[in-house]
């Protein structure tokens, strides 16, 4: 039961991160490996307003989204709008911007590593217990999992009612007929992409309260969203969501009963179940 | 197969030379060249087998430190047991079958897949291994052999010779036209009758071997081998960017792409520790943006300018 | 006289569109069926099931009794079925010659070395484009990509070819040309199913017709009976005309 609701808890903060890396790749078609990285910069600022000035991470979310936004936005129209322009294919397009977005990721570690330093770095925030079904858990994990709850719950009925959101699922299911209809694709793929790192970097920020992260760690939060977003099917939130509970408890269990060192064993392990299995994502249909 | 055309010869000669002259470092130079020597020697056998791969095919593969720590592993608990002239075919072999295995879950599938596949196999080996050693109390390993640096650099300069020799044929070969035809059209190439799949996992294996023998010759460098040294997920990154630094477009591409690389890292190192994760994200981006074809591209655009020129004088 | 191909039953469904529904023909040896009907009534996909490109959803599939109905496009190929694009795919990094030696490599026979080059020297010839091998892909005009793609279906001397609109959007005289060289391939027996709109070239090229309508086939028979059917007028035109 314990291990259920811990898992629960953390899958809920994945699935935010994990929609963010959906947003990018499922509906901007690009694949950002420098995900893990706008995670751990969401993370930074949360810390450094925390420990600099005590302002609530909850609060911090309002500052980090808009900024990481328009962050994400001139990212995706500097350097990957080029690489859209010129790839001849699918596959050079999805080369390059591996390519890129690795570059992007080991620059911005860099970076980090600079003004930062190496060290690990965690705060104190609401760290009193929480009594859940006769269970205590971390005030600061509840939290974080409400709040990605809520925002989770926001994207999607914004996905799936309104008609950017509607834009934003047309130009994932058919970027050639999203054109014909007359959908700006290039503008709405610049969006989605921002408005991912914009989701991811909130992630970040609401993680940060409970994980101990570090300048590089960003790349092991790359690939759980990977594993959770193709466990889940490309471009499919619904998926997202289920996917990320799942990896949740399984991390939550294997750290519990086996060893806490072989988490991300176990994600990679399920990652090579998926590609055997099911390539195309738990709710995903076969497709030729 | 056919004949070899005396260009080859000579091209055959020239590359004997070359090697022979290689070999003599040892001689010529003082203990820190030759450690820079190991190293270049080192990057050029991982860089060009994995471009023999990844060139033609386009996948991108990141398990170079997974198969690389594998035959570290081979060399470190094998030599209590095993003469050391029997580790490193054990380690080519082990490394192949992973690589196998690796190709059939992967290569069906799109290239997004791969990378994270590959990625994800060196952290997942290391885990495990660290797992391991906490289940049965052992920490690291020694390995205490009389084997000094100057047999390293011959070893891998062996290495780098059958890596190169290899590519040449497998360019010969039936499966080299099999896999320029999958790199240009896949559909075509199945449609022609190839076996796209068993084409790709037979040559996913040949990096697969050749870096796990690299581990496994250069295991005893380190005396002590633990699992964040062996499967230090850099060194995948660094063969992906010499490799693309120097072109895959041919044989030779890639050592153009090592030697420079190898300095320039050496430099940073020395006076900027921090800062080379750093350069090393600055190198993708040049890659992608100044040069899509390595300097490879850049040599064959001035011989076209050259030939050019000579036409219309 | 037994069939070299036969569908039974075939159908592709993708999601709720059922694209071919439940085809059935024979194609005999040294024949030349003509594989026609409306834009969207399913021929292209017909030719992709046979190809292998994907794979059919029911019905079976045979080459000589043999079934090949869920093979990889390779083992297919392999088995002697060749086939062009219907928009052309040619390798763009290699000459003239190489993606016609391609095609002899690894086709339905193997053969390497000279004796490769050698074949595709001869299909080049026989396509027409005898004196071009060196060219790179990109400096030929839209007809030559046609024919090199056609010289590197025969390199590999398959026992069916699949034309996929072989001839669509070449000007009137490449036209006359094209319908030469297909007759020309006729006329050394080679069996072909020839997916076609070009009505002139399927009444001079065919033996047999089988006309396809909303993914079902509805006329078989020789060109002239199958375009005087009131079901294929009805079909190409409207019910409004017929």
């Amino acid at each position: 039961m314990d291990v259920i609701v811990t898992g629960l808890l953390l899958g809920g903060t994945y699935a935010l991160i994990a929609m963010g890396l959906n947003l990018q790749y499922g509906m901007a078609r690009i694949m950002n490996l420098a995900n893990g990285e706008m995670l751990v910069a969401g993370g930074f600022v949360a810390f450094w307003f925390w420990t600099g000035s005590q302002v609530s991470p909850l609060l911090t979310v309002f500052l980090v989204a808009p900024v990481a936004f328009l962050f994400n936005w001139l990212i995706y129209i500097i350097f990957l709008r080029p690489l859209v322009k010129r790839a001849k294919s699918r596959g050079q397009l999805e080369v390059d911007a591996i390519l890129t977005t690795f570059g992007l990721s080991f620059v911005a570690v860099g970076l980090m590593l600079a003004f930062f330093g190496g060290d690990y770095f965690s705060y104190s925030y609401l760290s009193t217990p929480v009594n859940i079904l006769g269970d205590t858990y971390g005030a600061n994990r509840v939290t974080a999992f409400l709040s990605a709850v809520i925002i989770c719950g926001a994207l999607w009925l914004w996905l799936a009612r309104s008609r950017a959101g509607m834009t934003i699922r047309a130009i994932s299911v058919a970027p050639d007929s999203a054109r014909l209809v007359g959908i700006d694709v290039r503008k709405t793929a610049a969006l989605a992409f921002a408005l991912g790192g914009a989701v991811t970097a909130t992630g970040g920020a609401l993680i940060s309260t409970f994980l101990t992260l570090d300048a590089s760690t960003g790349v092991i939060f790359t690939l759980k969203a990977l594993v959770i977003v193709i466990m889940g099917g490309v471009g499919d939130v619904r998926g997202t969501i289920v996917a990320a509970v799942l990896l949740g408890m399984l991390e939550t269990f294997v750290a519990r009963v086996i060893d806490p060192g072989l988490t991300l064993a176990a994600a990679y392990l399920l990652f090579v179940i998926i590609l055997l299995w099911r390539p195309q994502g738990l709710f995903g249909r076969p497709t030729t | 197969m056919t004949a070899l055309s005396s260009r080859d010869w000579g091209n055959l000669a020239l590359c004997t030379l070359a090697l022979i002259a290689a070999a003599c470092l040892p001689w010529t130079a003082g203990a820190y060249s030759l450690t820079i020597g190991v190293t270049i020697a080192m990057y050029t056998v991982l860089a060009t087998s994995w471009a023999l791969f990844s060139g033609p095919t386009h996948y991108i593969s990141l398990a170079t430190a997974a198969f690389f720590g594998v035959g570290a592993y081979v060399t470190g608990i094998g030599i209590q047991h095993l003469p050391y002239w029997a580790l490193l075919p054990i380690a080519g072999v082990m490394g192949a079958l992973m690589a196998a295995l690796v190709g059939l879950a992967t290569l069906r599938l799109s290239g997004v897949y791969f990378v994270i596949f590959t990625l994800g196999l060196a952290e997942f080996v290391r885990q495990i291994i660290t797992w391991g050693q906490n289940v049965s109390g052992t920490k690291g390993i020694y390995v205490l052999t009389s084997i000094t640096e100057v047999h390293i650099y011959w070893q891998l300069l062996g290495l780098a010779a059958v890596v190169l020799l290899l590519g040449w044929l497998i360019g010969r070969s039936r499966l080299g036209f099999a896999l320029r035809i999958i790199g240009d059209d896949e559909a075509v190439a199945k449609h022609s009758g190839i076996d796209t799949a068993r084409a790709k996992i037979l040559l996913f294996m040949v990096p697969g071997a050749m870096a796990s023998i690299t581990g496994a010759i250069l295991a005893p460098r380190y005396v002590y081998i633990e699992p964040s040294l062996a499967f230090t997920p850099m060194l995948s990154f660094q063969v992906v960017i010499m490799a693309l630094l120097g072109g895959t477009g041919r044989l030779w591409g890639p050592l153009v792409g090592v030697i420079p690389f190898t300095f320039l890292w050496e430099a940073i190192s020395a006076s900027f520790p921090n800062q080379t994760t750093l350069l090393l994200g600055l190198c993708f981006l040049v890659i992608v943006y100044l040069l899509p074809k390595g300097f490879v591209g850049l040599i064959d655009a001035a011989r076209k300018r050259m030939n050019n020129a000579e036409g219309f004088a | 006289m037994s069939a070299l191909l036969s569908l039974r039953g075939v159908s592709k469904r993708f999601g709720g569109l059922t694209a071919v529904n439940r085809m059935d023909f024979d194609v005999t040896e040294h024949e030349v069926l003509g594989l026609i009907g409306p834009n969207g009534s399913g021929k292209s996909t017909t030719l992709n099931l046979i190809s292998g490109a994907f794979p059919a959803t029911a019905g079976t599939i045979s080459l000589r009794g043999q079934p090949i109905t869920h093979l990889p496009a390779q083992d297919i190929a392999r088995r002697g079925i060749a086939r062009t694009f219907q928009l052309v795919r040619l390798l763009p990094s290699m000459t003239v010659l190489e993606n016609v030696k391609a095609g002899a490599v690894f086709g339905h026979r193997r053969h390497w070395g000279h004796e490769a080059e050698a074949i595709a020297n001869t299909m080049l010839e026989k396509v027409g484009l005898a004196g071009r091998s060196q060219m790179m892909v990109g400096q030929l005009t839209y007809i030559d990509t046609k024919r090199v793609e056609l010289a590197r279906v025969l390199a590999g001397e398959p026992r069916i070819v699949l034309l996929d609109e072989w001839l669509a959007g070449l000007n009137p005289t490449e036209l006359e040309e094209g319908i030469r060289l297909i007759r020309s391939l006729r006329d050394e027996g080679r069996t072909i199913i020839l997916v076609e709109h070009v009505m002139d070239a399927i009444r001079s090229l065919c033996d047999r017709c089988v006309v396809m309508a909303a993914g079902a086939k509805i006329a078989e028979g020789t060109p002239t009976d199958v375009l005087s059917d009131p079901a294929v007028i009805r079909a190409y035109l409207g019910d409004d005309d017929a």
